[in-house]
């Protein structure tokens, strides 16, 4: 049979600089993001044959006009939301297993402050042809005042509080963990310490979520170079594998509250395949970069990856266990809640800095295999296994 | 003046739309397996069966979850907050996202039961609320 197991590398990654205020357009910064990473893999532009460029509105086209590409052989985008950076490596690898196209760049990246607030996504998206979910939403839940993302996961959070005992606390342990990493990293937005304290006394913005249950808001993009994996060995720095990766839909993906089961995700049908692809189960991870675009979402998708059993997600996050120094150290960049919301490129970027033991001040000892997770629109997942 | 979007009814949720209207609940229902299914959609999801009919239903349920929005997001909602939105699942399984009228969001429960209310917010349109069962 064949897989896509270690067929294709990461071998260039790239990031513009993380603010509020980019000054810049969506394309300037996914530009921008897509040179550095090319750069930072000793390829040149014009060497690049694929491109899948986030669901952010911008195209192939620009990319190949702006580059001067004169043969790409393959483009594609995928629309899973915050899934999307980490889905669009499989569909990567998959080009290059094939032999379709040669060197790859997944690019995402927005400016999610001084554009469209990404908290607000939905009241500004109505019309966003690209969100699946938005149909319905506009119809059937906008009436009644749900518009933005933590009114859709919020009454998911409270399920999962009323069937498994989840507690507020519990969601604090994770924003104090994001911000302890992020305090360790340069690019971070978030500079100032956070106790738990602070997180139960933090405003309430859609209860059960808290302002510090809340991902950021960010201007910025990231950018990562695919190849195979023979030639990733001759490249400027040791390659990152892929080893497993799949994407994984709820059931009733476009509208939540039919959904069966409200305490899983998209990461739970995700999971299983990405680990058989890559051979190895949980206990291998050695760091993981786990889309949080608020706190419950790590607690669900750390259940549904297989890291503990479903309901034990919040015991899970306490005692430091996530933390640097802990069983299983995530976001070590300090991820949506406290680096930066780049829908979870930013996430790519930091496990292959783990794996090529670039993480400064947050390296994770002898980090050999890392997970990434994305989650998206109503709760799409997307699972990748990396080995250095 | 009414603020708050409005539904627009399509050629696969009109007849829900109109039953709300008239005050009656309708939801589709297999006339293959039978099975009751929210939001419309075109086919039946479990046997894919495109054999439709709409079915008015009782109108009873129970509260399956909430939020309480407390930062307005929607310039229409600015003075409702903090307002629950709420998921209720009716007898027949199927489940809608709703408000509760006649109840404050400190007293909403996880299986509260409730039935339906009809608010009649624009000349067109009708919305499906709930309210306290026997309340």
């Amino acid at each position: 049979m064949t897989t896509l197991k270690d067929k294709a590398a990461i071998v260039g990654i790239g990031e513009t600089e993380y603010s509020r205020n980019s000054g810049m357009s969506n394309l300037g910064l996914l530009l921008q993001a897509a040179k550095r990473a090319v750069e930072d893999s000793g390829l040149s532009i014009k060497d690049i044959d694929g491109v899948i460029p986030g669901f952010m509105g911008i195209t192939a086209e620009d990319l190949i006009s702006n580059f001067g590409l004169a043969d790409l052989r393959y483009s594609t985008t995928v629309h899973m939301g915050g899934a999307s950076a980490v889905a669009s490596l499989q569909t990567a690898a998959m080009a290059i297993a094939t032999g379709i196209a040669h060197n790859v760049v997944c690019l995402i990246g927005w400016n999610g402050y001084s554009g469209m607030r990404a908290g607000a996504v939905g009241v500004q998206m109505q019309t966003m042809p690209t969100m699946p979910m938005m149909s319905n939403l506009r119809e059937f839940e906008m009436p009644f005042g749900s518009f933005v993302p933590a009114h859709w996961f919020a009454p998911l959070a409270r399920r999962h509080m009323h069937e498994y005992g989840t507690t507020s606390r519990q969601f604090g342990a994770v924003a104090v963990a994001m911000r302890k990493h992020a305090l360790l990293n340069e690019k971070a937005m978030m500079k100032k310490s956070i106790t738990i304290e602070e997180h139960q006394n933090s405003r309430m913005i859609v209860d059960p979520f808290r302002l510090l249950d809340c991902c950021l808001e960010s201007d910025g993009a990231a950018a990562v170079v695919v190849t195979a994996a023979e030639r990733a060995k001759d490249m400027r720095h040791r390659p990152v594998y892929i080893m497993g990766i799949a994407e994984g839909h709820p059931d009733s993906p476009d509208q939540i509250p039919n959904r069966p089961v409200f305490t899983e995700v998209g990461a739970k049908k995700a999971a299983p395949h990405a680990f058989a692809m890559a051979g190895v189960t949980p206990k291998d991870i050695d760091v993981a970069m786990i889309y949080d675009c608020f706190t419950w979402v790590v607690i669900c998708q750390l259940e549904d990856l297989g890291f503990c059993k479903k309901g034990e997600g919040g015991p899970f996050v306490e005692g430091g266990r996530i933390e640097l120094g802990g069983e299983l150290p995530v976001n070590t960049h300090g991820g949506l809640l406290s680096q930066a919301h780049i829908l979870g490129m930013n996430h790519v970027v930091e496990a292959v800095r783990q794996l090529r033991g670039d993480g400064g001040a947050a390296q994770v000892k002898n980090a050999e295999i890392a997970l990434v997770s994305g989650f998206g629109d109503l709760g799409d997942g997307s699972v990748v296994i990396l080995r250095r | 003046m009414y603020k708050k979007p409005l539904p627009r009814p399509t050629l696969e949720s009109k007849e829900f739309w109109e039953g709300c209207k008239r005050h009656e609940l309708l939801i589709q229902r297999c006339r293959d397996c039978g099975s009751y299914r929210h939001y419309p959609r075109l086919l039946c999801p479990k046997c894919n069966s495109e054999n439709t009919e709409w079915v008015k239903v009782s109108g009873k349920g129970q509260v399956y979850t909430w939020a309480i929005a407390v930062q307005p997001f929607h310039p229409g909602f600015a003075e409702d907050v903090p307002y629950a939105m709420v998921i209720v699942e009716l007898e027949e399984g199927v489940r809608l996202m709703t408000n509760i009228a006649d109840s404050r969001p400190e007293d909403l429960y996880i299986g509260m039961p409730v039935e339906v209310v009809f608010d009649d917010v624009a000349e067109e349109v009708t919305l499906p609320k709930f309210k306290p069962a026997g309340k």
